[in-house]
């Protein structure tokens, strides 16, 4: 806004504070200033005064005690002797966990469902559409019921797949079996898949893992070098080697090779023979059903940001693609998908901040999360309130606030720069 | 002259080839085109035998009479044969009610069936231009109308507090002439404000122990089901919408404690979960207010849900503010408009156009969000009704029909606001931008 500055300044009266432009912004700002602290000031006397009428001063001393419960799924060792400083730790991993899988399951479905909403096939369209409607006009709550109470509920207890030397004499089946080739079990105490087991591998268990890790780096590394050498030759000679098999092959030989030495089988689960299955990794049917609900629900949103981004990108790029003689699949890659990226990266940040946010609907299928612990448990049994949801709220708040910094210096990276 | 054959008239032309026509052609086009469309198509078909061979039969042999899930299974395999898979709706037609109503006292359904009935007659002149202008009348004061329908007690307390709008109004009218907008404006909501707190309350009482009139009180716990859904749901979205624009023209502000205060408030609320919100409403809050004081939790849920959705609409609203060309800005200063006429005449009829699909799915959001009231022990349709039908021990087992059922409600509202929303900018479009 524009202000006039040729008014002489000396002759200043106390009604100019509220009619004068110049002035007036400033009043308006202290007043509005003063209601604000005001209000906080009188909050903050409310909560003081109210904790101490309970007895209990703000305090986060709480978080140094023993917890005392215990929790089903921890990435972190935990006992219920732990703290419950320890128990929310557990909670933010778990929260972190399935927003990670979440947004790369949901990532996934959105664009293989945002592509094929574009195609020709009518019945394709037709079907995906329907998905992304039902998804987007339905409350997130119900698909996590409805995912999680069956999965509770109706699948079999692990000792219904139990075969016994009877049954296999008689020839009967066990009351449940496995899916997918008999590598998943689905049951009441959970879904237990194969895990990864190496018979040569390094004494701790860490040092497998990076060193498989070092080996795909590298790969990676000197698949990248060779792209940009026949980047070079053909800027260079305008004929671009074929690089495609030495691709192939660097990027999968080493990995096989180490994979191979270090003795890697998949650990497939194992039928019961008393009570629970062996082998295998189980994963808890809370985070089974939270993990399906988030991507489908989350995915739906996607979608539709993909073929917006897509279709954003106008018909004369494509046109003007092909009249320079680019075949389809490069036009897409190297014209219409940077394009598109730039409209669809921001909402689809924002919708990875969401699905960070929806986690906190575990508590519909009791999966222990941050809210779950320390905004759960640990509250109910401490009887700290307005600490625990304080804290909580602090660490939701800086979980989004460094997604959307990043996003922000994202987008400041592709903007179009103009004017 | 030879005689040689001429023809004179023209052949008529061969009908095109079987393949590029009719039902042939469009199937050629748009499922066989090509070995890729063609697998595509086949596994699209799989994915929809597999779907429909088993919701059908179960739809087809859905059963409306029965009194607990017992009976619908015998009588399905009684029609169908054993084996054979029902839906069993007898429930929804048994517990109808209580998802519509929760507990709300049964002789006193007519209330929030009227309620309802005035709410769409009073959305009616908001949504759609065609309706008499007269109707806004009503839609002023359906606020007032629709509390005392649903919540009951006396009539003044509705009337009274009402009374501090009108108290706001006249003291705006009176002192505009003598003190410009900004400040009529502020003394404005001052005298309500001072009204509602000081005066409000003791005028109720005085006025209803002298003129006893009134409907049988209900308390909020009574409040269930899709009631308590749409009493969440319009009253946030009414109050968000005035509350988003004004965040959104506090954060473009050019008065930086202003400005500042707005980020804040907005990014605050945007980057935690709504449930902790709704959580805070529900524990929190009490902590907060002077000892003692103890009101609704439903209202205490209202005002953090409407502030939750007015940070989403501010940053959806900012966004439109943000693409309207700048020459715009500079016109309305050219033609001497001050601030707020600039924004009421200039800029934002423009910039809410821009925005209204992001408007609407914050609101189609919103809806879709009171169901996590269930968290702090309200009765909402989807988790809370269907857990005390489940927990019923003539249907316990059953899954599939309650959400399917609630499902499907949602669904309507979510996708019937959303079409609106299409029919909504078509009728905007201008088509020069």
């Amino acid at each position: 806004m524009t202000m006039i500055n040729a008014a002489p300044r000396d002759d200043f009266r106390l009604s100019m504070l509220i009619y004068d432009t110049r002035y007036r912004a400033i009043t308006i700002q202290l007043f509005v200033l003063a209601l604000v602290l005001a209000a906080i000031w009188w909050l903050g006397s409310n909560l003081q005064a109210n904790l101490e009428a309970k007895g209990r001063p703000l305090s986060f001393e709480f978080l140094w005690s023993r917890a005392g419960y215990d929790i089903g799924q921890t990435f972190i060792p935990y006992t219920s002797d732990s703290t419950h400083f320890r128990a929310m730790l557990v909670g933010l991993l778990n929260t972190l966990v399935l927003a990670l899988f979440g947004c790369l399951f949901a990532t996934i479905i959105g664009v293989i469902v945002g592509v094929l909403r574009l195609s020709k096939n009518w019945l394709v369209a037709l079907l995906t559409s329907i998905y992304v409607e039902i998804f987007r006009n339905i409350p997130l709550l119900l698909w996590i019921l409805v995912i999680f109470v069956p999965l509770y509920e109706m699948t079999p207890a692990p000792n219904a797949f139990k075969v016994t030397d009877e049954m296999i004499a008689s020839g009967t089946e066990p009351a449940a079996s496995m899916i997918l080739g008999g590598t998943v079990a689905v049951t009441n105490r959970g879904t237990y898949i194969p895990g990864f087991l190496f018979d040569r591998g390094f004494e701790a268990g860490w040092m497998t893992t990076l060193a498989i890790f070092l080996v795909i780096a590298g790969s990676l590394a000197v698949h990248l070098t060779l792209n940009a050498r026949a980047r070079r030759v053909q800027e260079a000679t305008g004929v671009r080697p074929t690089t495609w098999w030495k691709s192939l092959i660097v990027l999968f030989a080493p990995l096989v090779l180490v994979l191979w030495a270090l003795g890697f089988h998949l650990d497939i689960p194992q039928p019961p023979t008393r009570f629970n299955f062996e082998g295998g990794v189980v994963v808890q049917n809370p985070f089974v059903a939270m993990l399906i609900a988030l991507s489908l629900y989350t995915g739906a949103f996607i979608a539709e940001i993909v073929r917006a981004g897509i279709q954003s990108v106008s018909r004369g790029q494509t046109e003007a693609a092909f009249a320079l003689g680019l075949r389809p699949n490069r036009t897409m890659n190297l014209v219409i998908l940077p394009q598109a990226l730039r409209v669809i990266i921001p909402p689809l940040i924002s919708q990875f901040l969401n699905l960070t946010k929806n986690t906190s609907l575990g508590i519909a299928a009791s999966y222990a999360d941050l809210r779950g612990t320390l905004g759960g448990v640990t509250l109910n049994q401490t009887g700290r309130e307005v600490e625990a949801m304080l804290l909580m709220m602090l660490i939701y708040l800086s979980i989004s606030l460094i997604i959307s910094s990043l996003m922000n210096v994202y987008n400041r990276s592709v903007q179009l720069k103009e004017r | 002259m030879s005689d040689a054959f001429f023809r004179t008239e023209m052949t008529p032309p061969k009908a095109p080839p079987i393949t590029e026509r009719g039902v042939v052609k469009w199937l050629r086009e748009n499922l066989f085109a090509g070995p890729y469309n063609t697998i595509l198509t086949l596994v699209a078909l799989y994915v929809l035998y597999s779907l429909l061979s088993n919701v059908i039969p179960w739809l087809l042999n859905g059963v409306w009479n029965a009194n607990s899930l017992q009976e619908c299974r015998d009588i399905v395999a009684a029609s169908a044969g054993e084996g054979a898979t029902g839906a069993c709706w007898a429930m929804i037609r048994e517990r109808w009610n209580q998802f519509l109503f929760g507990l709300y006292p049964q002789d006193l359904y007519w209330r929030p069936a009227l309620a309802l009935a005035l709410l769409l007659v009073a959305i009616a002149p908001v949504l759609f231009s065609r309706v008499p202008r007269q109707l806004f009348w009503l839609t002023l004061f359906y606020p007032a109308i629709a509390f005392f329908l649903l919540w009951g007690g006396s009539i003044w307390t509705p009337i009274v507090a009402m009374m501090g709008f009108g108290v706001m109004a006249l003291a705006y009218r009176l002192l505009v002439p003598l003190t410009g907008v900004t400040v009529a404006a502020m003394l404005g909501v001052l005298a309500a404000v001072l009204w509602w707190l000081l005066l409000d309350a003791r005028l109720a009482e005085m006025l209803s122990t002298a003129i006893p009139v009134g409907l049988r009180s209900v308390g909020s716990d009574q409040f269930g089901g899709f009631l308590l859904a749409l009493v969440i749901g319009v009253t946030a979205i009414s109050f968000s919408l005035p509350l988003g624009i004004l965040l959104a023209l506090g954060r473009q502000s050019d008065l930086p404690v202003i400005k500042m205060l707005c980020v804040g408030f907005i990014e605050f609320i945007r980057g935690v979960p709504l449930i902790t919100l709704i959580f805070t409403a529900a524990l929190l809050l009490g902590y907060f207010l002077p000892r003692g004081t103890n009101f609704d939790t439903i209202l205490r849920v209202i005002i953090l849900v409407t502030f939750f959705a007015a940070a989403y609409l501010a940053e959806v609203i900012r966004g439109g503010l943000a693409a309207l060309p700048r020459g715009q800005y500079e016109a309305a200063d050219a033609l001497g408009l001050d601030y707020w006429r600039a924004q009421r005449l200039i800029i934002l009829p423009q910039a809410l156009k821009i925005s209204i699909p992001g408007i609407v799915s914050t609101f189609i959001g919103l809806f879709k969000d009171t169901t996590l009231v269930s968290f702090v022990a309200l009765l909402d349709p989807l988790r809370g009704v269907t857990s005390v039908v489940r927990a019923d021990l003539n249907w316990k087992g059953i899954y599939w029909e309650p959400y399917i059922f609630v499902g499907a409600i949602f669904f309507v509202i979510c996708f019937g606001m959303s079409r609106y929303s299409m029919y909504l900018e078509k009728k905007l479009k201008t088509d020069h931008r």
